[in-house]
């Protein structure tokens, strides 16, 4: 998922050329406070110009605790939309977020539900994360690991340590609510080394997927996230060998020398999804 | 005095000065202006008429801006320049 500045026409006009899965147009941090008038109709003209799209498109609004947000989701919602990001979420900015979008969709006719990102990054909204993943239109969970480390007064470090809970607690979350836990950005985008073994570390959590906010980061992001062709082939041969155990009558079988139970079946179902999912099976 | 400005002057965006007038005049200052000139003054135009306004000066400072960023900023510009005293 990569971050466009929301007032930044040379980066809206090339978005469709960079391979990431979202892209994120903000009309938050990204915009200077006098100019959050100009990057709506920005926004607003290139969504109308959008003849097609090649990744999914999400919006970062500004959070329901400023003056701005009702007039970003007045001007961008449109069916070529499809999901929204919500700064400082709470479960009440999500309530009323979804009754927003339902009045809007309604008004204009879009067919389709709009998608709800929040961006954990309050120790309060941690604290709701397990309420948070089940609210109305919530498809995913973005931590917001500045804020929260500013929230918590810790210090940001490219080892994590300090949101190690937080991404645990998210994941888990997540999981339970069979949605994307979606990683931090790294902001380092000189140092690909260290993106790496962040990315590492975000998936040896359990955290299905990362923003970027710099187009260079992209390559890395996906070769960590994307399951690998030896991975995809291990979980054919799983699958396979569950088909001809089935065929057999076998209730056990193993591959690789290695016992395949219930769990093993379900990961090996898991990584071909997201394979598919990601176009390289 | 009425004016409203928006937009940059970094590339392929453009930086777009209205004022108040009698009648319509548009300005176009652009580093490829031969190419694309006649399409930014239709661009700008087939704004204006959108909003229905018939009484602007228009200066449109182009960096190589796509119609949509043109559109954009001008919207902007008019819309500033409604709210300055």
């Amino acid at each position: 998922m990569l971050f466009i500045p929301g007032n930044n026409p040379s980066m809206l006009q090339n978005s469709d050329v960079f391979e990431s899965d979202s892209i994120i147009i903000d009309l938050e941090d990204a915009v200077n406070v006098m100019e959050k008038d100009s990057a709506r109709n920005l926004v607003r003209c290139y969504l109308d110009n959008l003849k097609e799209k090649k990744a999914e498109l999400v919006i970062r609004i500004n959070g329901l605790d400023t003056t701005y947000y009702n007039d970003d989701l007045n001007q961008i919602i449109c069916d070529k939309v499809d999901a929204i990001m919500l700064p400082k979420a709470h479960v009440a900015d999500l309530k009323k977020l979804d009754e927003i979008l339902t009045d809007l969709e309604n008004q204009r006719k879009i067919t389709k539900k709009i998608k709800i990102i929040p961006i954990v990054e309050l120790a309060e909204s941690l604290l709701e994360v397990e309420k948070i993943v089940f609210q109305n239109r919530v498809d995913g969970v973005l931590l917001g690991a500045e804020d929260f480390s500013s929230d918590l007064e810790v210090v940001r470090t490219k080892g994590g340590e300090e949101i190690f809970y937080a991404r645990s607690r998210i994941a888990v979350s997540c999981a339970a609510a069979k949605i994307d836990a979606i990683d931090t950005p790294f902001t380092d985008t000189k140092d690909n080394i260290g993106l790496a073994k962040d990315c590492e570390k975000a998936i040896s959590l359990g955290m299905k997927s990362k923003s970027c906010i710099h187009p260079n980061q992209i390559e890395v992001v996906n070769e960590m996230f994307s399951p690998s062709q030896k991975t995809i082939d291990w979980a054919k041969r799983i699958l396979q060998a569950k088909i001809d155990a089935d065929k057999k009558g076998l209730g056990a079988f193993s591959v690789d020398g290695k016992m395949v139970d219930k769990p093993v079946i379900e990961r090996a179902q898991k990584i071909i999804k997201k394979a598919e999912k990601y176009h390289i099976l | 005095m009425k004016i409203g400005i928006a937009g940059t002057m970094e590339s392929s965006d453009a930086l777009i000065t209205v004022r108040p007038s009698e009648k319509i005049n548009i300005k176009v200052e652009s580093t490829v202006f031969d190419y694309f000139g006649e399409q930014i003054k239709k661009t700008i135009l087939d704004t204006l008429n959108e909003l229905n306004i018939a009484n602007i000066d228009v200066l449109c400072q182009d960096k190589g801006a796509l119609d949509f960023t043109i559109k954009a900023r001008l919207i902007t510009a008019i819309e500033r320049m409604k709210k300055s005293v």
